[in-house]
């Protein structure tokens, strides 16, 4: 997308700004949307009703509440620490904000080429963790530390399956580049990844089970990577009031919460790339069979989005149903399950990917 | 040269989402893992009993209200009961009937808080919602009853203040028939499930000894084991005509008297308050539910110690009169007073959202502990 | 079960004067009065004699009997002088189903109580909302401070016939 746009405007510095800003206002747009959709869905299947009154059915709340929050006093602790206490909210949102950079909405919209897209991700997502340790050191309050500890602990170590699931798809399908991946699970839903990929043959077949193992231990961590019930310890909102951002207020805690929904459909995109088969759509192109050849790139990304939106509302739908784990609990469920058998998998495909 | 460390100091404010009121626990930690706990109350002190010496018999009974404000009918029933045994009165058939019902409505009522608010600290947010709802039924039971949905000054010293409402018997089997579903819906979504199984199975285990030496009463000690209810041991009102269960803790997922066992007991102590209800709401008698109370109250010199089930427990009135028309004292015995100190023993050697486990099973309110 | 005679007969064959008597005149129930300082022992022998098993302690209350002169104190205030403040303990036993009161009296200057906290936990805290309302000493009790008053309330203990409210205390008026 930058070649086209540079081609268009034909300056670099200018082409490279509407590169970043087109993420960024989807963020933005998602954010607005996501927040809202889960005050609806939690509210129906809490048999109640959500806002109702500001727009249709409450849609303009979040504006509402993003009108709200900029106009609010913004009071720091006097004892705090204020450089990390106003480093670490930027610090958290760019770290969820520049994992777009390499997620490809449609064949023609994506925001760099970089041939090590999945790996860049892992790598700057774990920017996050240094913010929330900032965020909760330096607001002087034992509850923010405690919350601050029991994040870091979770995000790296909930790293490690992440990683070792995204190791294996890498091994599969050669590429490390998330547009590549995409490409080829073309042409219908049997060719997707989590189908065993588009080569047929007995490899195909062996590997779907398998397949379906490792989608569901992705799911897993990257639950916890996002901090969403049942891993919620961090902000565990009975236990210690708010976590690591108790002592914010206004825009600051604006950012977190961006960077938190921000993060979750960072990370339904990647599960969605790597197993649904990213921005393909799962029926055939409607632009093809009329013969409308730009209509395509319009309709992958309405593809990807909508599979993203479906594994956001799993997410959703989980945290108001399960209650949430205890931190120790937490660590033996990543260390003695998750991750033997992300190795396990990671063996076994290996093994069939030779076959 | 060994590393100097030192315990941390958490407070759990009495400002905090899930201490149940406004009490303050000190904890003493070391990482995650709890040295000490120690419960510090007082925040909600309102000398009740100071106000029951001004007062006269009667004028008690709103105070009384105000103690357990999660189950007033039974506060009321207590002092009610202690004052005419005192008197030496003989109730109507009627009012001993709905004094029954109303009380088991209300520990229903209790226990569906008591559930609900155990699960919302552990993290599970929709059955809180789910139980608030059904509750809404009980409310507008009451409130159709007597004309207030929390404190009621329903019992009065001989009778009661209002009779029941002509729809009050259909309304309430309608009530039965809807919530027996709840129960299974509740034990679906939050008893049985995994996770709620893993943090509260093994957790704050209370041995049965220790339970009876810190005085524990109520879904606390029948959590331990031991089938001891108020209603079996020294019946009140019309207990004893009636046919129910004393559901106590087996261990099912985990230790004897530990969190799940305290927890569940209050599940099934809700389907007995059931069939109990069932078995009265049919044979109400006929009568006047005001021909007993008495125009002036004043007890003869003596005292009385009175007790009823709450649903926190054994909630006991110790009331010395000297023949006038106020008490000269009154003594509540509140059952989450004794309960809570329980608490700096059950939490040694656990982990800080254990705290919030063990209080959230021990279901106290603050209000009768500061009184 | 025992009714409360026999366990009068019982406890004045073990302890002799220490019981002080039998009061059968209330309504209710019979009570029995003991030494303060004999409290403990008997305690214990309610708690660990075979026949009698008594081992919950139900309620602990303090009672200001009020049975001194009444005195006009300088400025015009009343205070009662001489007289006792008592306690009440109500027992009862899990296992043979039986329940008795006790009663114990100790003058109003000096109210000194011995503490049944090795007996039954339970009055690890009643005991202490007792001194916090009305004075009583418990002697060998470990942690005997106030619980329901905040912890530096110095006038006096609320729950006494003649007890005041102070004007101010730290600096706000207390009288609503």
């Amino acid at each position: 997308m930058y070649q086209f746009l540079y081609d268009l405007i034909g300056n670099e510095i200018i082409a490279g700004l509407l590169v970043a800003i087109v993420p960024l206002t989807i963020i933005l747009v998602f954010a607005l949307f996501g927040i809202w959709l889960e005050r609806k869905v939690s509210a129906h299947m809490q048999d109640r009703l959500g806002p109702m009154r500001t727009g249709w059915h409450g849609w303009l709340q979040t504006v509402a509440d993003l009108m709200k929050m900029l106009q609010k006093e913004d009071i720091i602790a006097t004892d705090a620490d204020k450089t990390l206490y106003n480093i670490a909210p930027v610090l958290v949102f760019t770290g969820s904000f520049a994992a777009y950079a390499v997620i490809p909405f449609s064949s023609k919209l994506l925001g760099s080429e970089v041939e090590i897209g999945i790996f860049y991700v892992l790598a700057i997502s774990s920017l996050v963790v240094a913010g929330i340790l900032m965020a909760g050191w330096s607001a002087n309050n034992k509850y923010s530390l405690l919350g601050a500890m029991r994040a870091a602990a979770q995000i790296i170590s909930y790293e490690i399956p992440t990683a070792l699931i995204v190791l294996s798809m890498v091994m599969l399908t050669g590429t490390l580049s998330l547009d590549k991946i995409s490409q080829m699970q073309t042409s219908s839903f049997w060719n997707w990844n989590i189908f065993g990929g588009a080569i047929f043959g007995l490899s195909k077949f062996l590997l779907i089970p398998f397949m379906f193992v490792g989608a569901l231990i992705l799911f897993i961590s990257t639950l916890a990577e996002v901090n969403r019930i049942p891993f919620d310890i961090p902000e565990a909102e009975s236990e210690l009031v708010a976590g690591y951002f108790t002592e914010y207020c206004g825009m600051k805690w604006g950012m977190f919460m961006l960077a938190e929904y921000g993060n979750m459909f960072a990370v339904s995109a990647i599960i969605v790339i790597l197993f649904f088969g990213g921005y393909q759509s799962p029926i055939g192109y409607f632009g093809n069979s009329v013969g409308v050849q730009w209509l395509v790139p319009f309709e992958q990304g309405f593809w990807f989005i909508a599979k993203g939106l479906t594994l956001v509302f799993v997410q959703m739908w989980l945290r108001w149903t399960l209650p949430r784990l205890r931190v120790d609990q937490l660590m033996t469920v990543c260390w003695k399950y998750l991750i033997p058998y992300a190795f396990l998998n990671l063996i076994i495909i290996g093994i069939i990917s030779l076959l | 040269m060994p590393l100097k460390t030192e315990t941390m100091v958490l407070n759990m404010g009495p400002q905090h989402p899930s201490t149940h009121g406004v009490l303050r626990l000190e904890l003493e930690i070391e990482g995650e893992l709890i040295l000490s706990v120690k419960p510090h109350i007082g925040y909600l002190h309102r000398c009740f009993e100071k106000h029951a010496e001004a007062m006269t018999y009667p004028q008690v009974i709103p105070y009384t209200d105000r103690l357990d404000y999660l189950a007033a009918m039974g506060n009321n029933f207590g002092y009610v009961i202690a004052v005419e045994k005192l008197l030496g009165i003989q109730i109507p058939e009627r009012v001993e009937y709905i004094r029954v019902i109303m009380a088991e409505l209300q520990r229903i009522a209790s226990h569906l808080v008591a559930i609900a608010t155990n699960g919302a600290d552990i993290g599970a947010l929709t059955p809180f919602l789910y139980l608030f709802r059904d509750r809404e039924y009980i409310l507008s039971l009451f409130e159709m009853t007597c004309g207030a949905r929390m404190l009621y000054n329903y019992m009065w010293i001989g009778g009661l203040s209002h009779d029941i409402h002509p729809d009050f018997v259909r309304k309430t089997k309608e009530f039965i028939n809807h919530f027996r579903p709840t129960i299974v819906e509740l034990n679906n979504l939050l008893t049985f499930n995994k996770i709620f199984i893993e943090r509260t199975a093994n957790v704050g285990i209370l041995p049965l000894d220790t339970a009876i030496n810190f005085g524990a009463s109520g879904p606390v000690l029948r959590g331990s084991g031991l089938s001891f209810d108020v209603r079996r041991e020294d019946p009140y009102s019309i207990y004893n005509r009636f046919d129910f269960e004393i559901p106590t803790g087996k261990g099912l997922v985990g230790a004897v008297g530990d969190c799940w066992d305290r927890y569940y007991v209050r599940v099934l102590e809700m389907e007995q308050s059931l069939c109990i209800i069932e078995q009265a709401i049919d044979n109400i008698p006929e009568g006047d539910v005001k021909s007993a109370i008495p125009k002036r109250i004043k007890p003869p010199k003596g005292t009385v110690y009175a007790r009823v089930e709450n649903p926190r427990g054994e909630l006991g009135y110790f009331i010395i009169s000297d023949g006038n028309i106020n008490p000269f004292r009154v003594k509540v015995r509140a059952p989450s007073f004794v309960n809570l100190e329980v608490m700096g023993e059950l939490c040694k050697g656990h982990l800080v959202a254990d705290v919030i486990a063990i209080l959230g099973s021990l279901d106290i309110v603050l209000g009768e502990i500061d009184r | 079960m025992k009714n409360p005679e026999e366990i009068f007969e019982l406890l004045k064959s073990e302890f002799g004067n220490t019981i002080l008597g039998l009061e059968k005149e209330t309504p209710t129930e019979p009570i029995i009065t003991v030494d303060p300082m004999q409290i403990n022992k008997v305690g214990l022998f309610l708690r660990n004699n075979n026949t009698l098993k008594f081992d919950s302690l139900m309620v602990l209350s303090g009672v200001d009997d009020a049975n001194g002169t009444k005195i006009k104190d300088e400025d015009g205030t009343e205070m009662i002088s001489g007289g006792t403040l008592s306690v009440y303990y109500h027992l009862h036993s899990t296992n043979l189903k039986h329940k008795i009161t006790l009663k114990v009296s100790t003058p109003r200057e000096t109210p000194q109580v011995e503490s049944v906290y090795n007996v039954w936990r339970t009055s690890d805290w009643h005991e202490r909302e007792a001194f916090d309302m009305f004075g009583i000493i418990f002697l060998n009790h470990p942690d005997l401070r106030r619980i329901l008053m905040p912890y530096d309330w110095e006038a006096g203990y609320p729950l006494r016939k003649d007890y005041k409210n102070p004007e101010f205390y730290k600096g706000m008026k207390v009288p609503y």
